[in-house]
């Protein structure tokens, strides 16, 4: 046989190309049930912390079962639309103009008293951030919040993921005055006015900022849903 | 084992290693080397495709035509990685996250490619074997090396466990944060590199 031929080459080439083509498929097949627990696990898990509850991988499906007692999707007028709530790609509807966003929304018991968590999504310095925010019952008060992000500097923009960052967010009001201003995300020592703020990361200036851009972004379209649970 | 297999085997461990003697793959050792575990996993990933790979490519080296071997190597590595991929996120998604994009770049790193090309594609398979498993454990240990320095002196922490008693934060101890960029892992590799040249003088050049 005449390993030089382009007919040998060919026909080489097609053969070895099915071979893994199957191979992967049936891996990729076979292994994605396991994967899809995982995401959805890690998503579970990420809004059980917006309310200070710790979770691991095995008892993060029962305790979201206890805590998030319901949800469901608002649009901006805070009106109650059909939709699941956990699989409403938050990423596809901030891309949206405001007014046909689809708004999800978690309740969650904590202590007999009702939180809601709003899932945030934006962008850092190198890709996307995301988080949830949980509000007290008179939809102004922050309850908690918890950030995630895919590839921000380690030590730096990262340490969003950290608590000492997220817990600042504890006790800051979305609301000013009776209307909407967010909460900002300042250099530390600088005070904003017309709204609350917390300290940013230093060094993970952008980040902060992307942060700050994030909690505006995602939750004014909420204004009027927190509005009417005063 | 014989000795020439001991000798494959062993190469790469020092005298040959392929990190700090041949410089390959370097890319990754300053990627994910800020921690224990990820780097401990990596360090898997990559020994795991390297032995298979060298096993595979030396089983169809009568086969391959030699005008498209280069491609067929990377099919198999490039299959080989998406399958670890793949199981990292099934079974270690924690971990699969913290390597996020570098498990894939596997495909490129350069000690995969070198080894395939140089020793597996003119060898039978156990010898291609222990030169895979080897060259993996070589790349390993360095890999492991800088990131207990990086993760002990950036972070205080080994696999995640504090080591560093609260107490020397108390005196005024800080943690480098300098150690946890890049650029260290580099500077670490060369401080390696040169502990084993001054211990090896056959290997310094003049």
């Amino acid at each position: 046989m005449n390993r030089n031929s382009n007919v040998y080459t060919i026909v080489y080439a097609a053969v070895m190309v099915v071979l893994v083509a199957a191979v992967l498929a049936f891996t990729a097949l076979w292994l994605r049930p396991t994967q899809e627990d995982n995401i959805r696990i890690e998503k579970q898990r990420q809004i059980l912390s917006s309310i200070n509850v710790a979770s691991t991988a095995k008892d993060a499906e029962q305790l979201y079962k206890d805590y998030i007692t319901d949800s469901y999707v608002v649009n901006s007028k805070g009106e109650k639309v059909a939709g699941d709530a956990f699989y409403i790609v938050v990423k596809e509807e901030v891309a949206k103009p405001e007014a046909e966003r689809i708004l999800p929304v978690f309740v969650a018991t904590v202590n007999g008293s009702k939180k809601y968590i709003l899932p945030l999504y934006g962008m850092g310095l190198w890709g996307p951030i995301w988080g949830y925010i949980a509000v007290d019952a008179n939809g102004d008060t922050v309850y908690g919040a918890v950030f995630a992000h895919q590839g921000e500097t380690a030590g730096l923009g990262a340490e969003i993921t950290k608590a000492k960052f997220a817990d600042q967010f504890h006790g800051k009001n979305l609301f000013y005055n009776g209307k909407f201003a967010s909460i900002a995300v300042l250099k530390v020592g600088a005070k904003a006015d017309h709204q609350d703020s917390v300290d940013a990361i230093s060094g993970g200036t952008i980040t902060s900022q992307g942060v700050s851009k994030m909690l505006f972004d995602c939750l004014q379209p909420y204004a009027n849903f927190l509005s009417s649970l005063k | 084992m014989s000795e020439k297999n001991k000798e494959i085997f062993l190469g790469p461990l020092s005298k040959n290693n392929p990190v700090i003697v041949q410089v390959l793959g370097i890319c990754s050792a300053l990627a994910v080397t800020a921690q224990m575990e990820p780097a401990l996993v990596m360090s898997l990933s990559l020994t795991a495709v390297l032995a298979f790979a060298s096993v595979i490519i030396s089983l169809m080296r009568n086969t391959i035509p030699n005008r498209i071997r280069i491609i067929v190597q990377l099919v198999v590595i490039a299959a080989l990685v998406i399958i670890v991929d793949q199981i990292l996120k099934a079974f270690a998604y924690e971990v699969s996250k913290l390597l996020s994009v570098y498990v894939g770049l596997i495909i490129t790193n350069c000690i995969l490619m070198g080894r395939l090309e140089a020793f597996a594609l003119g060898n039978k398979p156990w010898p291609a074997f222990l030169d895979g498993v080897g060259n993996g454990i070589g790349y390993s240990i360095i890999l492991l090396i800088i990131a207990f320095f990086r993760e002990l002196l950036g972070s205080g922490t080994l696999f995640g466990h504090q080591v560093i008693p609260q107490i020397c934060y108390d005196w005024g101890y800080e943690n480098n944060g300098l150690m946890i960029l890049p650029p260290m892992a580099l500077i670490v590799a060369g401080c390696i590199i040169w502990v084993q040249r001054a211990k090896n003088p056959e290997m310094q050049e003049d």
